[in-house]
């Protein structure tokens, strides 16, 4: 189907409904349960789910196919959100023309600094890309803030205010981003017993780019392009010799993937109509890395894996205070229910990242090839457990 | 503004099984049930506590957060009531805010405008709650408020200095308890003619972004107008650690005082670098070298140690001064927690009492009731003294504070001494000023 | 000429820590070739070293003082240092006072297991890793180890002055007829990191330990070969940067007081100083440390902010995409290094 093979159509398949039952999926528990506090089905963390599943997708067209490891995507993730913001504040709220032009833009910048950047390799490629965005969020900070020419509206964030021009909004029109006035935030909200579920139409928006953005992976990943991508991975230096100028593919790949993060950006703005300088520094950069990294990088679902890893651990454990965790211990005894917390409480709420770099560290030391390797390593695990006499030691290939 | 929002839409109910009446609350859309965003419909109401629990404010958070649960514990009437005692509203009754018990949620704001909304939204969103109250910045602290108008519930900005969060980006569902950087520097005007004189050169290191701006603009005006020479003003870069190369321009400059626009780690740095450099002890112009802080905190006094000793600056509150309202805040919490509540922590505390008296006066958790209720509400007995809530702005008036850094402190908290209560009347300005110019309250949104 | 003079001290003095830090990376690259990104934190952690030491020096018992009230209005709980009821006000206060100087001889063993226990525990199953594995895995621990110290300290910086008699300014032009007041505990951390790079390359040039690392870094298989266990040997160099970092974190306290978050700082900046000077060229650390110091001390004056405004802001970043154009493999770098 669509020009895939047959286990990329069903991988495609299953991200699809995966993303289309995620309210369901997301709320497994009760609403006024105690377990209700792992829910994550509310409009604005499955909306983060996907689009930051399509900022790692991107990154890992240019990592996990080519090895090049950059620090400068948060810039063009940043450059996209003003650029729609800018479209929001002087022609329209809606979110086509914005989403377009921060595609644009990232592309451009992306050109840019892609050409500056990969004229070295390795380390010097990654420091290198790590100065554009650090660069960026220091300007947009402060600089380009200036009340002569504000162009990023600084430590507040770029945003659209009563008096800006708008040009082609109407009356009528939602007075929020919308799609030919379908306002993103409408939700529709709908009840079964105990639990409740939210349908966004700013996340389904989101989430048919993450499909459409997934599929164009999946092509790239099985094209002639992709395997040449490859080829670069695993050793440049014999593809220039046999007289082949690998720099026009690796650009190709660092535009596509900037090209992304701009998407992302876009979308970003496009569900929250305000940019801010942090999502340049060069942490952004790393958080996307991270989760690459983490789901697997060089396999198809894993940045996206990684991306829900991390969002989740940001949004639900960082929202997990004593109260909480007395309400949750509070059937055991006094004196071990104190206890318990007292053992929980450097973990969750303000500890959240103590947790997540535990976590962090967990993944990298035991499964090398991210969350996919944990999964395939389980699925390895139950397919042998019925034949004893097959031992398949425990070493892993990197995937892919 | 002829905008109007339509994205009002019906809820549908599905499946027969649905608790009747038991809309769960949903953001940014009308159900046929709630008349606002987040309608309380159980025994409970909820609000949400956004505070920076990691990075660099972590520990203001902690503060604010004991505060809040302690304002919570008063509103179900625990513990010793508080500032209910010696509030002048006696709306509140001690049995949660419209018979309602208080519970809430936290999250944390990292310190970043996209992380403290997500935060907000998902307390919005998931949590249900009606109102968010916390914030250690200003950037944070507008770009909630932007979010909590949009979404229909009402924002309570915490620790925010900046004059743009009631100027060009105030709105009608936000409120700011804390004083702003114009205030700051029309009651230390006056101190500083007193202590320094008139004639006095001042050099500006300036935190370079929009609060720091807002704040050098709004103090070299003030001491511009009673004669002081502004020899120059240099912008520094946010994530500055070491101040040296700043600094050490200040002692060739023929100024006298150093004025230092840098708030959290940035001042803390910059004042232990002027320190170093030996500032405090030089002579110029035939004058001591004075340093001044326009804007303290008392956790950036412990950071800053003994260097703050007679350094001058501003603050919203001080647990020292002497109110009854004052004095009740600090017995609960110091009993509680075994130490004086910093002025964050009674911004917040206040900020939650507020919420919950404007509450019960306008008999609503709607936003438009309350803020109603809010808009030009004038009291007494929650620390600050006699308070009045401007219709116009959304802004707190109230006396503010000029501090110094004490010469001899006798414990870990009396760091700070009060050097005078500056009355109301010097610090306001009218709505229309032109530092505060720009943006419109626009209208309450009730979210539904 | 002064504020000339003032800004090369500024510079130098920047400069020490970075070409400390940039050392000890370059060592840990040159020597067993693995990224680390917890190098700040261990630099973070020396600093918080003195920090505790301080604390420790400072533990006191408590007396309830009728005579004065506190706060609630209870009796007042005066503390007093068992030190200086041990050894009297006199030299208990100044033993106090000199706990940053002294937290040294506790922040070399400390930073010497922590860095064994490092390379023993983590690093030593990364060396056949990708880069990004090993980047990763260090930042994690980065994280874990910045997020263990807020615990336990807290995210407020935390004074550590330095010993009285080292505080205050000296003039430094009174020898050649100038006014130029300079604080003296940067005089001292900048004679201090100047002694630690010295000794750092007299040890790799004068010992036989040095010869032998030395030696491993440029061919390990042959030395390997040769019947040298240059695995042990590289391990023990990770502890001695793990010190390095430590120790330019310990006497880094009284300039600026620490947090938990200063590692994270450095770490950009001093990697950005390691690949502008070449990756895995000890010289080349050093030399890139001390130039990029002085860069930024100049780019922070009026003169070069109002000609081009934000040039403080990315003045380093822009000198490493240059240097980066200009010499492929940065200042003094060699061919191959870390280029795949």
């Amino acid at each position: 189907m669509f020009g895939l093979d047959k286990k990329d159509t069903t991988l495609l398949l299953v991200v699809a409904a995966l993303t289309m039952l995620a309210p369901f999926l997301l709320n497994p528990f009760p609403t006024e349960s105690g377990m209700a506090q792992f829910n994550a089905g509310y409009p604005d963390l499955m909306q983060k789910f996907v689009i930051f599943g399509i900022f790692a997708i991107g990154f890992n067209i240019l990592f996990g196919l080519t090895g090049y490891l950059s620090f400068g995507h948060a810039a063009f993730l940043g450059v996209g959100s003003y650029a729609a913001v800018w479209i929001f504040k002087l022609f329209t709220y809606n979110v086509f023309p914005a989403i377009l032009l921060s595609v644009i833009v990232a592309a451009l910048f992306s050109l840019l600094i892609g050409f500056v950047s990969l004229r070295r390799s390795g380390i010097y490629f990654s420091i290198l890309t790590l100065a554009f965005p650090q660069m960026s969020f220091a300007l947009a900070y402060s600089v380009l803030s200036n009340p002569k020419f504000n162009l990023t509206n600084g430590e507040t964030g770029l945003q659209v205010y009563a008096d800006d021009p708008q040009r082609f909004h109407r009356e009528g029109l939602p007075d929020l981003p919308h799609l030919f006035g379908l306002s993103m935030r409408s939700t529709h909200t709908m009840e079964i017993g105990a639990w409740s579920f939210d349908f966004n139409v700013g996340y389904y928006l989101c989430a048919i780019v993450m499909l459409v953005t997934f599929y164009l992976s999946v092509r790239i990943f099985r094209s002639p392009f992709g395997m040449m991508l490859r080829a670069v991975k695993s050793n440049q230096q014999r593809m220039n010799y046999t007289g082949l100028n690998t720099r026009p593919y690796t650009l190709a790949a660092f535009v596509i993937s900037g090209m992304y993060a701009g998407l992302a950006g876009g979308l970003l703005a496009a569900m929250d109509p305000l940019a801010g300088a942090e999502r340049m520094q060069w942490t952004a950069s790393g958080e996307v890395v991270l989760m690459t990294i983490l789901g697997g990088a060089g396999t198809l679902i894993g940045p996206i894996l990684g991306a829900g890893f991390i969002k989740y651990f940001e949004n639900i454990f960082s929202k997990i205070n004593d109260n909480v965790l007395h309400q949750w211990f509070s059937f055991m005894p006094d004196g071990i229910e104190d206890f318990m917390v007292f053992i929980v409480h450097p973990f969750v709420g303000k500890g959240w990242h103590l947790t997540l770099g535990i976590l962090f560290m967990l993944v990298v030391i035991f499964l090398p090839g991210g969350l996919v390797d944990g999964g395939q390593r389980i699925g390895r695990w139950l397919r042998s457990r019925g034949q004893k006499e097959d031992k398949t030691t425990g070493t892993t290939e990197p995937a892919e | 503004m002829s905008k109007t929002d339509v994205t009002r839409r019906g809820v549908i109910k599905t499946g027969a099984v649905a608790g009747a009446g038991l809309a769960v609350p949903t953001i940014f859309t009308a159900s046929s049930a709630a008349a606002y965003t987040n309608e309380p419909t159980g025994g409970e109401v909820t609000l949400g506590f956004n505070v920076p629990q990691t990075g660099p404010y972590a520990d203001e958070e902690n503060d604010e957060l004991l505060a809040q649960q302690l304002a919570v514990e008063h509103l179900n009437g625990e513990g010793d009531g508080g500032c209910l005692n010696t509030f002048t509203s006696k709306a509140l009754k001690g049995n949660g805010i419209l018979g309602k018990k208080v519970t809430f949620v936290t999250g944390d704001t990292q310190t970043k405008s996209d992380a403290a909304r997500a935060s907000a939204k998902s307390m919005i969103e998931k949590d249900g709650a009606v109102m968010i109250n916390g914030g250690s910045s200003s950037g944070v602290a507008i770009a909630v408020q932007g979010l909590c108008q949009d979404a229909g519930v009402i924002f309570m900005a915490g620790l925010t200095h900046s004059n743009d969060t009631t100027g060009k980006d105030k709105k009608a569902n936000g409120f700011r308890h804390f004083f702003n950087a114009y205030m700051s520097a029309a009651a230390l005007a006056p101190i500083l003619e007193k202590e320094l004189g008139a004639d006095r050169r001042a050099y500006h290191l300036t935190a370079d972004y929009t609060w720091g701006w807002s704040q050098q603009e709004s103090i070299a005006a003030a001491t511009e107008a009673m004669g002081w020479e502004t020899v120059n003003n240099v912008l520094t870069p946010l994530a500055s650690t070491d101040f040296s190369s700043y600094i050490a321009p200040v002692l060739n400059s023929g100024a006298d005082v150093l004025i230092l626009n840098h708030y959290g780690g940035n001042m803390v740095n910059s004042l232990t670098n002027a320190i170093q450099f030996g500032m405090m002890e030089k002579v110029v112009n035939n004058k001591d070298f004075k340093i001044v802080v326009p804007l303290y905190s008392e956790l950036m006094a412990a950071g800053a140690g003994e260097n703050i000793k007679g350094v001058f600056g501003s603050m919203n509150y001080n647990w020292q001064l002497d109110n009854e309202g004052s004095k009740q805040f600090v017995k609960s919490f110091g009993e509680k927690y075994g130490k004086p509540p910093s002025n964050s922590a009674q911004t917040c505390y206040a900020q939650t009492l507020l919420y919950a008296d404007a509450c019960e006066r306008a008999g609503t958790f709607n936003p438009c009731g309350v803020a109603e209720a809010l808009e030009g509400f004038e009291f007494d007995g929650l620390g600050n003294g006699k308070t009045l809530y401007r219709a116009d702005d959304h802004q707190c008036f109230k006396d503010v504070l000029v501090v110094k850094g004490a010469d001899n402190p006798t414990n870990a908290y009396d760091t700070l001494e009060i050097v005078e209560v500056t009355p109301v009347e010097q610090v306001t300005y009218a709505p229309d000023h032109p530092m505060f110019a720009g943006g419109a309250l626009g209208t309450c949104n009730p979210g539904a | 000429m002064d504020s000339f003079l003032l800004q090369i001290l500024n510079g130098l003095d920047k400069g020490s820590a970075y070409a400390l830090i940039a050392l000890g990376l370059t060592l840990i690259f040159g020597t067993l070739g693995v990224v680390n990104f917890a190098h700040g934190a261990l630099f973070m952690i020396g600093a918080f070293c003195a920090v505790t030491l301080q604390r420790i020096l400072s533990l006191s018992y408590t007396v309830e003082d009728p005579t004065q009230k506190d706060f609630l209005g209870n009796p007042l709980k005066v503390q007093t240092p068992y030190v200086e009821s041990w050894f009297g006000p006199n030299v208990g206060g100044a033993i106090i006072d000199w706990a940053v100087p002294l937290a040294i001889l506790l922040a070399i063993p400390v930073m010497v297991l922590l860095g064994l226990a490092m390379e023993r525990g983590l690093i030593k199953h990364f060396y056949k890793r990708p880069h990004a594995d090993q980047i990763l895995v260090t930042f994690g621990l980065a994280i874990v180890l910045q997020e263990i110290i807020k615990y336990y300290f807290g995210a407020n910086p935390i004074q550590t002055p330095a010993p009285d008699a080292l505080s205050g300014v000296a003039n430094l032009g009174a020898v050649i007829g100038m006014d130029l007041v300079y604080p003296i505990w940067r005089i001292v951390y900048f004679c201090f990191a100047a002694l630690i790079i010295f000794g750092v390359f007299a040890f790799l040039q004068f010992t036989t330990f040095g010869m032998v690392v030395r030696a491993g870094m440029a061919d390990r298989e042959t030395v390997g070969l040769l019947g040298i266990n240059i695995d042990r040997r590289f391990a023990i160099m990770f502890g001695v940067a793990a010190a390095v970092a430590g120790l330019a974190g310990v006497m880094y306290g009284p300039i600026n007081p620490p947090n938990y978050h200063m590692g994270m700082d450095f770490l950009v900046l001093s990697f950005v100083v390691v690949v502008v000077g070449g990756m895995g060229s000890l010289p080349g650390a050093v030399l890139a440390g001390f130039i990029l110091g002085i860069l930024e001390s100049f780019a922070s004056t009026t003169w070069a902010t109002t000609t081009i405004p934000g040039i403080n802001q990315i003045i380093i970043y822009l000198v490493a995409i240059i240097v980066l154009l200009t010499r492929p493999r940065g200042l003094m770098g060699r061919k191959g290094v870390m280029e795949d």
